[in-house]
């Protein structure tokens, strides 16, 4: 801390602490700093000097950001911390909860994450929004659909920061299947005759090392298709975190949300911030909490998409209640033909985690008769549970539901 | 016989239809623009549209070398590039010893010469002959992986290969490169954005029946007709997959084929299933649907012959 070179204003050791709280600010907000991003930070200032505001950001933005989607995130930050670092120092050190009215306008415009993480303590809904997840589905499903876009912003970083910790290490082991391509193993059961050949140069021909090589495997392609309408709305906010998981720790996976129409999600979630990702998502989706026309939505999937994302032996997630607004109405073709065109349809329903649940509805009945896969999926239990299950499941094709009261979470 | 490039757009059409393949100014346009510019034409559409036609056409009526590319899952650079001749790699191997060469750099230049090179196709499109590059025909691009695409990126950018042994093999033309995707897949944006992207889409009637004509120059004039206004209605429907052009000529050639003169409801039912390829399909169209459409075919020809 000695290298910090003195401000007029408040002498050395009081930048090298900015600098610092400055770091542990951001590393609330998200952002992977660590102290030896700190050390750093200050040797950059150092060289660079506080003559000017704008050297002094980019000498913090050269250290702190390392990807392009927490430049937004360390704009933000920056510009309110470094406005009035004393008003932050007193907040930060006494941590009282009196930011609201004194920061209003500065709180405004910026994401939640920015804000929660320069006033801990203030995020009183996080937990309501927790414990949303858990409450009851309600089985009301209308006929309307809202339009107009939904808004993220209202998430909160200590609800992100809890499920996005437990989300993000939730891993889909799917079974990896044989590829038409081979790879070096010695002990494969094709013998590599370029690898050999060039072996041979090695030896100079006296002996002929035989190399082998065996088929090679991949995870199988992963489509995803979404219900999204009234009926889902309080678990799609994390599903749609489980599917940004899903999206950034593989390739070739497809997401499609549906409620009256179907969308397709792909490229929103490929933004590897997932407050970006969702946000466009929300931007790009019409049909948020209206109601469901499943039949309608699969047909438009299967003579739309299916043929551009079932290749190379896809898997496709459905998630849905299955509860259907146009009571079923030319579900079961579409359900059996896309049953057909994909490797394993798994069915993921939020409602199986009721012992009493029962497949009265019709579409759920429906969509029952055509499955590989039944699962629940209401809380991150289940979700792991879900991974875990498909690393282990035998990818046969068979009747791997089970009827309702046998299956828990 | 030496054919020289089109030199305008009207040309190219020409080019085309005199190969008996009639096409839309659309895509004689990006045709000819992918020729003067010398940059790949990346043709996507449904299957039986006709886009593999145009390199063969193509090739023929510019007379060069059709050198042809079918993309599977799993295709790797010993099949799509080159490959070694192994068995005569061994002998050279062999003979070496029994000659007493030890030295292995000598055995080394010998075994990975040229002269044990397999070329496969991408290798083969670098080679000019007299009548100039070759027409390169990269089928069904969407049917491998995505390593083999980013391979494929690197050869369409600059147009050589390097087999590590011998060195890299350059093109003193680059090859017309004609792509072409079913779409069962999406093609990475970098790839497409080296290329012309042209869809190809479902003819119109007009077009459809010049096709046809084209394609099957003895075909009755009525019956003609009668296909194409059949199957444009049945474009027009609700079905999971709509008949190509290559199933109205199949058609076509099996009515003449059974000397029909004029379609009925009983032999549309009979061969329906040269249109239409899912059960699903065939189910709904088949029986008294198929005879709903011919009446509204029959009455809409005779209004306009009227």
């Amino acid at each position: 801390m000695t290298a910090v070179p003195a401000t007029e204003e408040d002498g050395a050791g009081k930048l090298a602490e900015n600098i610092l709280h400055f770091g542990r600010t951001l590393r609330a907000a998200g952002m992977p700093v660590g102290p030896g991003r700190v050390i750093e930070a200050l040797r950059a200032v150092e060289a660079t000097g506080v003559r000017r505001r704008d050297d002094f950001y980019w000498a913090l933005h050269a250290v702190f950001v390392n990807r392009r989607d927490q430049r937004e995130l360390f704009d933000q930050t920056f510009h309110i911390f470094w406005r009035n670092p004393r008003l932050l120092e007193r907040m930060l050190a006494t941590l009282l909860p009196r930011t609201r009215f004194g920061g209003e306008d500065e709180t405004n415009d910026v994401s939640r994450r920015v804000a929660d993480a320069l006033f801990p303590g203030m995020s009183d809904d996080a937990q309501a929004s927790r414990q949303e997840v858990e409450v009851d589905a309600t089985l009301t499903y209308s006929a309307n659909e809202s339009l107009g876009a939904k808004d993220f912003e209202s998430m909160s970083a200590a609800e992100i920061a809890e499920a996005k910790a437990l989300i993000a290490r939730i891993r889909l082991p799917i079974e990896r299947v044989l590829t038409r391509r081979f790879a070096p193993d010695p002990r494969g059961p094709r013998i590599d005759m370029r690898s050999t050949l060039r072996s041979v140069l090695r030896t100079g021909g006296g002996t002929i090392p035989l190399r082998r090589r065996a088929q090679n495997r991949r995870p199988p392609p992963l489509v995803i298709i979404c219900d999204i309408s009234g009926s889902m709305s309080q678990y799609s906010r994390m599903l749609l975190h489980f599917v940004h998981a899903i999206t950034s720790d593989r390739d070739r996976v497809h997401t499609f949300l549906f409620g009256t129409r179907l969308t397709n999600i792909t490229r929103f979630l490929r933004y590897r911030d997932v407050d970006v990702a969702l946000k466009k998502v929300g931007e790009g989706v019409v049909d948020w909490s209206g109601g469901t026309r499943i039949g309608a939505c699969l047909k438009h999937f299967n003579t739309h998409w299916s043929r551009r994302v079932l290749g190379q032996g896809a898997m496709v997630l459905l998630i849905s209640d299955g509860l259907d607004r146009d009571a079923a109405e030319g579900l079961e073709v579409e359900i059996d033909r896309l049953h057909r065109s994909c490797r394993r349809l798994i069915w993921l329903n939020p409602l199986l985690s009721y012992e009493q649940f029962e497949p009265k509805s019709l579409g759920v009945a429906t969509i029952l008769r055509h499955v590989d896969e039944f699962r629940p999926v209401h809380n991150i239990n289940s979700l792991r549970d879900l991974a875990q299950a498909l690393g282990g499941a035998s990818q046969k094709r068979e009747k791997a539901w089970k009827m309702p009261g046998k299956c828990v979470a | 016989m030496l054919h020289p490039l089109p030199a305008s757009i009207d040309e190219t059409l020409e080019l085309l239809t005199a190969g008996h393949y009639v096409a839309d100014r659309s895509l004689a346009t990006t045709l000819y623009l992918c020729l003067s510019l010398g940059r790949p034409l990346f043709l996507e559409g449904e299957a039986g549209v006709g886009k593999t036609e145009i390199a063969i056409v193509l090739a023929k009526m510019l007379g060069r070398r059709l050198v042809r590319l079918q993309c599977y899952e799993g295709l790797d650079v010993a099949s799509a590039v080159y490959e070694w001749n192994y068995a005569a790699q061994m002998i050279e191997i062999r003979m070496a010893e029994a000659h007493g060469v030890t030295d292995r750099d000598v055995i080394s230049k010998d075994v990975f010469s040229e002269r044990f090179l397999l070329k496969r196709p991408l290798l083969k499109a670098l080679e000019c002959d007299d009548v100039g590059s070759p027409v390169l025909l990269i089928d069904e691009l969407d049917r491998t992986d995505e390593p083999f695409e980013a391979f494929l990126l690197e050869v369409l950018s600059d147009y050589q290969i390097t087999v590590p042994e011998i060195g890299t093999f350059g093109a003193e033309e680059p090859p017309i490169t004609i792509v072409t995707s079913n779409r069962t897949r999406e093609i990475h944006d970098a790839l497409k954005r080296r290329c012309f992207y042209y869809w190809v889409d479902y003819p119109n009637a007009e077009r459809e029946h010049a096709i046809l004509t084209a394609r099957l120059p003895g075909i009755d004039e009525q019956l003609s007709r009668q296909v194409v206004a059949f199957v444009q209605e049945l474009r027009k429907m609700d079905l999971f997959k709509h008949p190509g052009i290559a199933e109205t000529i199949d058609w076509s050639s099996a009515l003449m084929q059974l000397d029909k003169l004029s379609l009925d409801p009983q032999t549309v039912n009979d061969t329906l299933g040269m249109l239409l390829k899912y059960q699903d399909d065939i189910a709904k169209i088949g029986g008294s649907e198929a005879a709903t459409i011919l009446d509204k075919v029959n009455s809409e020809l005779a209004a306009v012959g009227a």
